[in-house]
């Protein structure tokens, strides 16, 4: 049934869509928001070391359900699989208001100026779709400060000499006491000559917002936050939307597809609420905000006599060079304890290993881990120690408060064959065709991963660990949590999906506003840079004429 | 049975893990419990801390095999014969009445052979009931945080009262 005409409707309340909605509800816009998933509070936090975002081995408490919601995963080999939410091969982030920001370790990260122009710097090597950006960090450098200052990110990068350069410092000091971890690999990080700083994140360490500070428990990463110190879109800017009684969120609605006008215009969407019954949203402007893999399902599901391969699609970029990041890294033991039961854990970075490599294409941030969980740590035997037994459990108990983790997310060399494209068979619990993942890693991402491993071995190493081992890169396709590029920006319509404003370059008023744009993925954690495009793609919809005065 | 002598029956069954006479599992016979907790006590045996037993790992797997893991529910009734029978052909005994070495020697080639597979699932769903959330139903008593020294989670709601003993008993302790 059609409904009455809005000026924007924006598909997915995750990192970016409620960062859209404030920017166009601040200019006036009458705007719906349509989130797949449900809005959780902090008393759905439940801290099951089993049933989280982060470790989903029996579920994710944060969504999909398994029931209903299928992708296909082709493996290397060429097997595929229909694989549930809760697998790994489904490349889940998360489906509820907030999207992973509700659940989220919250690391704030900017990318480096250099991170934007990958093949200026270094050149695409065969096999590879490295580009530069279509903008640069200076174009998002007031996005940056905005995100920090609107969401609340606390930390201190002052030494960390290799940072773009920022107008404004950090508006939280880091959490103090800063932990046992941080004291340990600072000593080692300064012995080497190398620069520790502490991480930004999303997180209040000093009551800010209305909301306190963290009170430091140990479930962080893929968990909600029990008292409202981590900062997502649902607890800062989608509240702002909401209370300018302009925005419209619907909860548990499920995009179907973009409809399209007798002259090639976007004219709404059309979608389905949890009983089943269908809903025609006409608007004026559509923005896909639904994460990498599903914006581009989104517009690969939305073809039409224009657009037979599907919107935004003429040149077969949609669902390409699919990313996200190829985490490696080292585990170190130590004689002394290690363990404080201060979270959330991760704290210290280094920088230094980012670029200017010797002969490698980049690289990535190196940081302590968030705290391992019992069952998580159960994982990260190192050889020679047996799988189970009385060595095993005599292992986990002599290591599990003595050991270190140093990781890191190296930046990927994107793919034309990584991607994201619509199964020709498996369709959801709504009867539309999902998304089906296949591809891989390039040889250099692997390359410059198992470099980043042995820089994390010899910080630990020199912090004292006694015994240590890494954790070289996996193969396979990569997307998850930092799932990223399927509608690249660029400026040349034949080699990308959107413009330097998000827009799609063969539909003036589709815009794809997520991670989908990225070209290439940074070498640190993608939020902060999805938020800072949505907040510039934001004020450019606002002021792009598309909505009459009046 | 009258209902007062039921909630008697379920309360004792609780506090032995379920192990009831009557309805004793919800998804293992009483034969493939028995041998799926021998199999489990050699992954993660008892010394000074509980093992898999004291843990309740079998409740753990049992309840899951009723939900999230009813797609193993085959794999485990055809992987526990498969282990009685070697049991049977070896020691001339079902695999639950061999003692712990021998039981442990017969898991080595068992981790290598046919059923593999099987076997690292096992293992990993005896990790998850022995390390994960009590609420699952397994670390009975928070048995293997308290052996790592870390306090339950502190969470909010009925359970507070429970917790609350709890995370003054780790913290006497470490």
């Amino acid at each position: 049934m059609p409904l009455p005409l809005v000026d924007a409707v924006i598909v997915g309340a995750g990192a970016a869509g409620p960062v859209v909605a404030r920017q166009l509800t601040a200019a006036g816009w009458h705007t719906v928001l349509l989130e797949r998933g449900k809005w959780y509070t902090p008393w759905d936090c439940r801290k099951d070391d089993l049933r989280n975002q982060r470790n989903s081995t029996l579920g994710n408490a944060f969504g999909p359900e398994d029931e209903g919601n299928p992708r296909v995963a082709v493996a290397p080999d060429g097997t595929e699989s229909i694989v549930a939410p809760s697998e790994s091969a489904y490349q889940n982030n998360a489906a509820c208001v907030g999207g992973g920001t509700l659940s989220y370790g919250a690391m704030a990260w900017r990318y480096h100026p250099t991170d934007f122009r990958m093949a200026s710097q270094y050149g695409a090597p065969e096999g590879s779709t490295l580009a530069d950006w279509p903008i640069s960090y200076d174009d998002l450098e007031p996005y940056y400060e905005q995100a920090e200052w609107e969401m609340g990110v606390s930390g201190n990068d002052s030494n960390n000499p290799f940072k773009g350069p920022r107008r404004k410092p950090l508006p939280m000091p880091p959490v103090s006491p800063q932990g046992r971890e941080h004291e340990i690999l600072d000593k080692g990080a300064r012995r080497l000559g190398i620069h520790p700083f502490h991480i930004p994140m999303l997180r209040n360490s000093v009551p800010f917002n209305g909301r306190p500070a963290c009170m430091r428990c140990r479930w962080c990463v893929g968990f909600a936050c029990e008292v409202d110190a981590k900062n997502g879109t649902q607890n800062t800017v989608l509240p702002a939307a909401l209370k300018t009684g302009l925005l419209d969120l619907r909860t548990e609605c499920m995009t179907r597809e973009i409809m399209v006008d007798e002259h090639g215009r976007a004219k709404g969407v059309r979608y389905f609420d949890r009983s089943g019954a269908g809903y025609e949203q006409p608007a004026r402007v559509v923005i896909c905000s639904c994460g990498a893999i599903e914006s581009a399902r989104l517009l690969l599901n939305s073809s039409h006599r224009f657009f037979p391969n599907g919107l935004g699609n003429r040149y077969d970029w949609v669902g390409r060079n699919l990313q996200g990041h190829t985490y490696t890294g080292a585990f170190g033991l130590f004689e002394e304890v290690t363990y404080d039961d201060l979270g959330p854990g991760a704290s210290i970075a280094v920088s230094d290993f980012n670029h200017g490599n010797p002969g490698l294409r980049g690289g990535g941030v190196l940081c302590n881990e968030f705290i391992r969980l019992p069952y998580q740590f159960a994982g990260m035997r190192p050889p020679g120690v047996p799988r189970w037994g009385q060595g095993f459990k005599e292992w986990m108990r002599q290591a599990y408060r003595r050991t270190i983790s140093v990781m890191g997310p190296t930046q990927e060399m994107p793919m034309f064959q990584s991607r994201a494209q619509l199964d020709p068979r498996v369709r959801d619990g709504f009867g539309i065709p999902v998304a089906r993942i296949s591809g891989g890693r390039h040889p250099h991402t692997m390359e410059i991963g198992r470099a980043m491993a042995v820089h994390a071995d010899t910080w630990l190493k020199e912090a004292g660990a006694t015994r240590t081992w890494v954790r070289p890169p996996s193969p396979g396709v990569s997307a998850g949590q930092h799932q990223a590029g399927t509608c690249r920006m660029g400026n040349d319509p034949k080699t990308s999906v959107v413009d330097r404003n998000c827009r799609v370059h063969e539909v003036d008023n589709v815009f794809v506003v997520d991670g989908s744009v990225h070209v290439t993925n940074g070498g640190f954690n993608p939020v902060l840079t999805i938020i800072a495009i949505a907040y510039r793609a934001g004020e450019f919809i606002a002021s792009s004429g598309l909505k009459p005065r009046g | 049975m009258n209902r007062r002598a039921f909630m008697v029956t379920a309360a004792l069954g609780t506090a032995a893990c379920s192990r009831r006479p009557q309805s004793p599992w919800r998804a293992l016979t009483e034969d493939e419990a028995a041998t799926l907790e021998a199999w489990c006590e050699c992954l993660i045996p008892e010394d000074a801390d509980s093992g898999a037993k004291g843990a309740c790992v079998v409740r753990f797997i049992d309840t899951q095999l009723t939900k999230k893991y009813k797609r193993h529910r085959k794999t485990y009734a055809t992987v526990l014969v498969a282990l009685d029978s070697a049991s049977q052909r070896a020691r001339g005994l079902r695999f639950a009445a061999l003692p712990f070495e021998q039981r442990t020697a017969l898991l080595a080639g068992f981790e290598k052979g046919e059923h593999r597979r099987a076997f690292d699932l096992v293992l990993d769903h005896t990790l998850q009931g022995f390390y994960g959330n009590p609420r699952h139903g397994g670390n009975a008593g928070f048995v293997s945080w308290r052996m790592l020294g870390v306090a339950p989670a502190p969470v909010r709601g009925r359970l507070q009262y429970v917790i609350a003993d709890e995370v003054a008993r780790t913290r006497r302790r470490s």
